[in-house]
């Protein structure tokens, strides 16, 4: 038996690329199960319908590319996006907004760069951004929770669901179930003070519960990603920590004018995209140091268009601004390597 | 079991599955005798070792069969007895898979020992001589890249070594070669520790062993327990690579080994646990290195085990007799799965750092699968033990970017492999780290050639630049001086009668302008200067014409300014002999060049057949006449004034002290370029280190040859001292810089394992002494002026004290921070800042002196000696160096093929045959200037000895022709005068040129 030559090391820890998304996919499962408890069928439609989209897209652009399908497909990255993008959309969003959506995302945020490992932003998130700034109005209908729609657990049933979504129910009956989020209710509170805007919404004083609830399903998905060594504390926790800070900062000053720091945490997509959206490593900072900066800078930029720019929620925007930083911050932020005094900055000198 | 070092950790690191205990079940075995030994000449980086037996011969068990070249090499011991049938290239274990000179001996069978014995006392030996004995033996570091252990142990001589570590950490799944080693041997260990200690000195030795060994820990304690060694036996986490030097060093120490620097330099010496033991065997039994304990391992080996295995036996033999699975073998790796090597066949031999022999089905080291795209996870970076972003270096590498791969700190990578181990997308990192390296290297090679070749090519440039306006100015020289001689001769002729009265008369003027010539020439000069760096920070061009334009008028300024300081030295000195003198030699010339022409009509005349020849005769015997008077005068007169110039002493030290400058660039360059040839590795080095010492020595001569015209000029000039001192104390300072950087290339050398550290090491030893030198005669200076100018003195003192005081309190700053963060090298500090306080107290001590001291320097002056200037061994060099070029150049052309070393030896050859001919120009220039003080032109002089000579010969010639009588007497007086002349000339001629 002829006997190979190759260069050390000979040794390799079982694992894939596939395995890591697949690991992903799999702490996102708490997430996608909380919000078809809370919002209905409707999110989980919108995961199957973009990952079949996004598997089908993937493949014809890397058929067209010429590189082995099948190769490709097993890193699951496009599945991963599809699922992000599906979680972060209105649970019913017509199928078009999903098919815009895994078209920019797929073809364009991921392949026109380059393909897999490749793309300086995140996908799922130029898709998200995209269709937010296109459709307003489709992006801005939520569901409402099934805590307020009175009628027990079914907020609308799977078939109705999914006519809601391909369009063959009329869009008023929609309307009865669509209401403002938290953080549209907040944004768009009038003359209110935070104080009387929390008992005057009733998705404020009753609904809140729900996102409550998803929030901490996201967590537990990431605190089982971080267990699996599948991404470090960094980015979460700077990313938290920095949101956190700059929210009680501003409560503490004017609570009539800025909602509660748990509010900034828990409200909205803040959970899914500390522990999915910027922990995506291609497209975020580098080394340890890095991180921190990335995910602090985050926390700082949901922050400030919350609170003063015209989205309600900003971790789309905030996780692209800071995705643009991302080969800056890995200049400057190079560990001291062993046996030196310093760390090195910038790419070349001092 | 606790032990009292507290463990600390480095950074990353993985957990491969061990697979140790497969090998671990059955004691060691020795492995049978194979019936062929195929020793390497080349088991590690250095040169390989020279064969020192034949063919043919019959070799015993333990034998001296090669030797190492150079320091980093090693001996060669047949490890069998048998004949040497073949040395020839054949595979060896080598990344690179090329095969290279092996010693092949087949195995008569008998295992036949040659005499051997070990050392009775080893302590009772000299450190040198046991460290050879050492190095007798063969032995290199067991574990890794199998570096001669001799290097490390004299690494005490030159460095405090404080800390012994030994490696058993072996850190790498499946060998357990160590491990076993520990369990069976722990007293040859200790004994082998026990000796490196002797050598080494250390305050400390620690043990580090990972703690999934815990028979061998407890082997090792208990061996402990019969052993005076106060040895620490440090036990640290299961964790790869914690067996790497550096990540041990900082496991048991927390001291980090600076980038580029070897863990001596902070103190730490490391050794390899088998190491112990083969020094261990070699001095008590005076046993050679020729065999080990090699782990055959893997699913395929049959029985899996530790073997002693005679260095040379073929893995074929070995796999024969563990009774491999063939079949099975997919992979067979040397060493460890993670940095070992795989070989493609089973014919290579096991060498001093096999420790380890994988046979490896395809089960268990599966192929790599297909590399998937980077996703940048950041695994790479969690584990990397060197703190580095792999992924980063990754894309650097795959871009090519090779500039910020450096940046990025590609060349700290041990290339452990916990980074591909790692990596989800299966993606070979260090492959391509060790690619980025080689591109690297090789970048840097191709530029230091071309910066080489354009230094060349400047250097000629300018060099014949140099030389024409050289050849002007000489020119020019020559020009002014006839027009001066004409004029001069004319002012003779009217003042014959007033010639004192008009000498007095000239000379106050002649002074005057003497200093505004100065001062001109200084104006003009700095002018240029600023023209210079103007044209240098706007990068313009005609930069070379500025430089040669500043040159020329330094020397025009230096020149006038002499001449200004000469006179104004010697405005009582009799001039008027110096100045008959110049016209006398100048009626000479005129004389000559008369009668040349003269002569030279004559024979014109005499060939066309003229009539005017018997006139022409008559003139030119006339001319003949006059020049032998003109020539006599010239000589009388110059007898007569050698005297008075022994009264300036001073111009003697200026002259010394230029030649001191020219000698001390000159030991600069040849520096240079031995450093240069010690980083290339040029074999040539330590000829080189030969010349440099030799020149430095010449420079010690004219320095203390200066030291004694000052000395003896000294009281000729007290109005000077101050300046004597701080001469020396430039001289001082510029020779601590060059200690300074004498020790910092030697460091390198040492880190980067030159063979000619050694060498090093003595020069700058050698260096040490001569500031030692200077110090005392600055010391000695200080004391014979003090009384002359004691007030500048005890200032300066007290300045130097201040700052010795500052440099004092700096130390202990840093010494205390040191003490504070545990750092090993406190104790290296201790003893500066001790150093430092002795010094400190040396010069209280001197000020105190200064102040006190009372008694008048009187030193009588003694002869001022005139420097020889040795232009014999210079010419010598030259002629030597050029034959050695010569040489290397046919051997070049006849070896035809493109030899690198050669090439580099000549491009070598070259540089010293330029250089030494450099200084015999130098040499030759100072000849001519010193000549030229004197009024006389060495090159006119040597063309006017030469024609003299040739005259003679003429006259001889016409001589042995002639038949009539009184032609006959007319030449032999025309035969005897130009004999005269010649004569005269060369004598002159001899007084400047020997």
């Amino acid at each position: 038996m002829a006997l190979i030559r190759i260069t050390s090391p000979h040794a390799h820890k079982p694992g894939s690329t596939g395995n890591v998304m697949l690991t992903v996919l799999m702490a996102t499962l708490p997430g996608l199960a909380a919000m078809t408890f809370f919002f209905g069928w409707g999110t989980l439609i919108q995961v199957i319908w973009g990952s079949l989209l996004a598997v089908g897209l993937e493949a014809l652009i890397i058929r067209l590319r010429n590189r082995p399908v099948r190769f490709y497909l097993q890193d699951y990255s496009a599945v991963v996006t599809a699922v992000l993008l599906g979680l972060a959309l209105p649970p019913f969003a017509p199928w078009w907004v999903m098919a815009v959506g895994i078209l920019v995302a797929i073809g364009v945020a991921k392949h026109m760069y380059g393909g897999m490992g490749s793309n300086p932003f995140n996908p799922a998130m130029v898709a998200y951004a995209l269709l937010l700034v296109s459709f307003p109005v489709q992006m801005t209908s939520w569901t409402a929770p099934f805590v307020l729609t009175g009628e027990g657990w079914a907020v609308l049933g799977l078939a109705d669901t999914f006519g809601a979504i391909f369009g063959n129910v009329s869009p008023t009956m929609i309307d009865a179930y669509t209401m403002a989020t938290p953080l549209d209710a907040m944004k768009h509170r009038g003359g209110f003070t935070t104080e009387e805007m929390w008992i005057q919404s009733q998705m404020l004083s009753e609904g809140i519960g729900a996102w409550h609830a998803v929030s901490a399903a996201y967590v537990m998905g990431g605190v089982f990603l971080m267990y699996k060594k599948i991404f470090t504390w960094h980015t979460p926790v700077a990313m938290l920590g920095a949101l956190a800070v700059i929210s009680t900062l501003f409560f503490l000053i004017m609570p009539d004018q800025y909602p509660d720091p748990f509010f900034h945490l828990t409200a909205g997509a803040t959970m899914l995209g500390a522990f999915f959206i910027a922990t995506d490593p291609v497209s975020s900072a580098t080394s340890n140091k890095g991180k921190l900066w990335f995910g602090a800078g985050i926390g700082l930029l949901i922050f400030i268009i919350r609170s003063w720019g015209n989205y309600p929620d900003a971790i789309a925007f905030a996780v692209l601004l800071m995705n643009l930083c991302a080969p800056f911050i890995d200049q400057y932020t190079q560990p001291r390597t062993y046996g030196h005094s310093k760390a090195n900055r910038g790419l070349k000198g001092e | 079991m606790n032990s009292p070092v507290k463990v600390h950790s480095f950074h990353g690191g993985i957990h491969p599955p061990e697979n140790k205990r497969q090998s671990t079940g059955a004691p060691i075995s020795a492995a049978p005798v194979p019936s062929r030994i195929v020793l390497p000449l080349q088991q590690h980086i250095g040169l390989p070792a020279d064969p020192v037996v034949n063919i043919g011969d019959r070799v015993l068990k333990g034998q001296l069969v090669a030797e190492a070249i150079g320091r980093i090499s090693a001996n060669i011991h047949a490890s069998t007895s048998g004949t040497v049938v073949a040395i020839e290239p054949h595979a060896v274990p080598h990344m690179s898979g090329m095969p290279s000179d092996c010693m092949i001996i087949e195995a008569d069978g008998l295992d036949e020992w040659v005499e051997h014995q070990g050392l009775e006392d080893y302590t009772s030996l000299p450190k040198p001589e046991l460290i050879e004995y050492i190095r007798q033996s063969g032995i290199a570091g067991m574990g890794g890249a199998g570096f001669p252990t001799d290097v490390k142990l004299h690494l005490g001589d030159d460095h405090i070594v404080n800390t012994l570590i030994i490696n058993a950490a072996e850190c790498e799944p499946y060998i357990t070669a160590d491990d076993m080693l520990m369990r069976e041997r722990a007293d040859q260990i200790l004994g082998g520790i026990e000796i490196i200690a002797h050598l080494l000195k250390p305050l400390h030795i620690m043990v580090g062993i990972e703690d999934n060994k815990p028979q061998a820990i407890r082997a090792l304690h208990e061996a402990l327990d019969d052993s005076s060694l106060n040895i620490d036996i440090v036990i640290i986490p299961t964790k790869y690579p914690s067996g790497g030097e550096k990540q041990l060093i900082k496991l048991l120490t927390g001291v980090e080994v600076p980038s580029g620097k070897i863990p001596a330099d902070v103190g730490i010496v490391c050794q390899n646990i088998g190491t112990t033991t083969a020094i261990y065997r070699a001095v008590t039994y005076g046993e050679p290195l020729i065999s080990r304990i090699v782990t055959i391992t893997g699913d395929a080996a049959g029985h899996q085990q530790n073997l002693e295995v005679r260095l040379g036996t073929l893995f074929k033999d070995l796999l024969d007799h563990t009774e491999a699975e063939r079949d099975q073998l997919y992979r067979l790796v040397v060493g460890g799965p993670m940095m070992g090597i795989t070989v493609d066949n089973e014919e290579i031999p096991v060498i001093k750092t096999t420790n380890c022999l994988i046979a490896g089905t395809s089960i268990e080291m599966p192929p790599q699968p297909p590399a998937q795209a980077c996703i940048r996870c950041g695994m790479c970076e969690q584990v990397c033990p060197a703190e580095l972003l792999p992924q980063q270096l990754y894309w650097f590498a795959k871009g090519r970017e090779f500039d910020k791969a450096s940046h990025h700190n590609l060349f700290d990578c041990i290339e452990c492999g916990a980074c591909s181990y790692v990596c989800p997308s299966n993606i070979p990192l260090v492959q391509y780290y060790r690619f980025a390296k080689g591109e690297i290297r090789k970048e840097q090679e191709e530029q230091r050639k071309a910066d080489h070749a354009r230094l060349r090519f400047e250097a000629r440039q300018d060099r014949l630049e140099r030389e024409k306006i050289e050849k002007e100015e000489r020119r020019k020289a020559r020009a002014e001086e006839a027009a001066k001689a004409q004029a001069a001769r004319k002012d003779a002729a009217l003042t014959k009668t007033a010639a004192p009265a008009a000498e007095k008369a000239s000379g106050v003027p002649d002074l005057k302008q003497l200093k505004s010539n100065a001062a001109i020439a200084r104006t003009k000069l700095k002018k240029a200067e600023k023209a210079l760096t103007n044209a240098q920070e706007k990068g313009l061009d005609g930069i070379d014409a500025l430089q040669a334009t500043v040159e020329q008028l330094q020397q025009k300024c230096d020149a006038a300014q002499k001449a200004y300081d000469d006179a104004q030295k010697a405005p009582a000195a009799p001039a008027k002999p110096a100045v008959d003198i110049k016209q006398l030699k100048t009626n000479a010339a005129v004389a000559r060049t008369k009668l040349k022409k003269a002569e030279k009509q004559l024979l014109a005349a005499e060939e066309s057949g003229s009539a005017d020849v018997d006139s022409l005769k008559a003139q030119v015997a006339e001319l003949q006449q006059k020049s032998a008077t003109a020539e006599a005068a010239f000589k009388a007169a110059e007898s007569g004034t050698t005297v008075p110039t022994a009264a300036a002493p001073a111009i003697d030290t200026t002259e010394l002290e230029a030649d001191i400058k020219a000698m001390q660039a000159k030991v600069d360059k040849a520096e240079a370029a031995w450093k240069a040839a010690v980083e290339s590795e040029s074999p040539a080095a330590d000829k080189m280190a030969a010349g440099v010492d030799k020149l430095k020595g010449k420079l010690k001569d004219l320095q203390d040859e200066l030291a004694k015209a000052k000395v003896s000029a000294a009281p000729a000039a007290p109005a000077a001292p101050a300046v004597d001192t701080s001469e020396l104390e430039a001289d001082i300072q510029a020779m601590q810089s060059k200690v300074e950087k004498a020790e910092a290339a030697w460091k390198k050398a040492v880190k980067s394992e030159s063979p000619a550290a050694g060498k090093m090491a003595e020069g700058v030893e050698k260096l040490k002494g001569k500031l030692k030198d200077l110090q005392d005669e600055l010391a000695n200076v200080k004391a014979s002026t003090a009384p002359a100018a004691p007030a500048v003195d005890t200032t300066e003192l007290e300045a130097d004290i201040q700052a010795m005081q500052g440099k004092v309190e700096k130390a202990e700053a840093a010494w205390k921070k040191a003490v504070e963060s545990e750092s090993p090298a406190a104790d290296k500090m201790a003893a500066g800042v001790e150093k430092l306080k002795g010094k400190l107290k040396e010069l209280q001590d001197e000020l105190s002196q200064a102040k006190g001291a009372t008694q008048p320097a009187a030193e009588p002056a003694s002869e001022p000696t005139p420097e020889p200037l040795d232009m014999k061994a210079l010419k010598q060099q030259v002629s030597i160096m050029r034959t050695k070029l010569k040489k290397a150049e046919k051997q070049r052309t006849e070896s035809e093929g493109s030899d690198p070393a050669l090439d580099a030896e000549i491009e070598q050859l070259k540089q010293r045959h330029d250089e030494a001919k450099a200084a015999l120009d130098a040499a030759e220039a100072e000849l001519i200037a010193a000549a030229a003080k004197e009024g006389i032109d060495l090159k006119q002089l040597k063309i006017d000895a030469a024609l003299a000579r040739a005259e003679v010969t003429k006259a001889e010639r016409a001589l042995s022709k002639v038949e009539d009588a009184s032609d006959k007497s007319e030449l032999e007086a025309a035969l005897v005068a130009a004999k005269t002349q010649a004569d005269q000339l060369s004598a002159t001629l001899e007084r400047f040129t020997e």
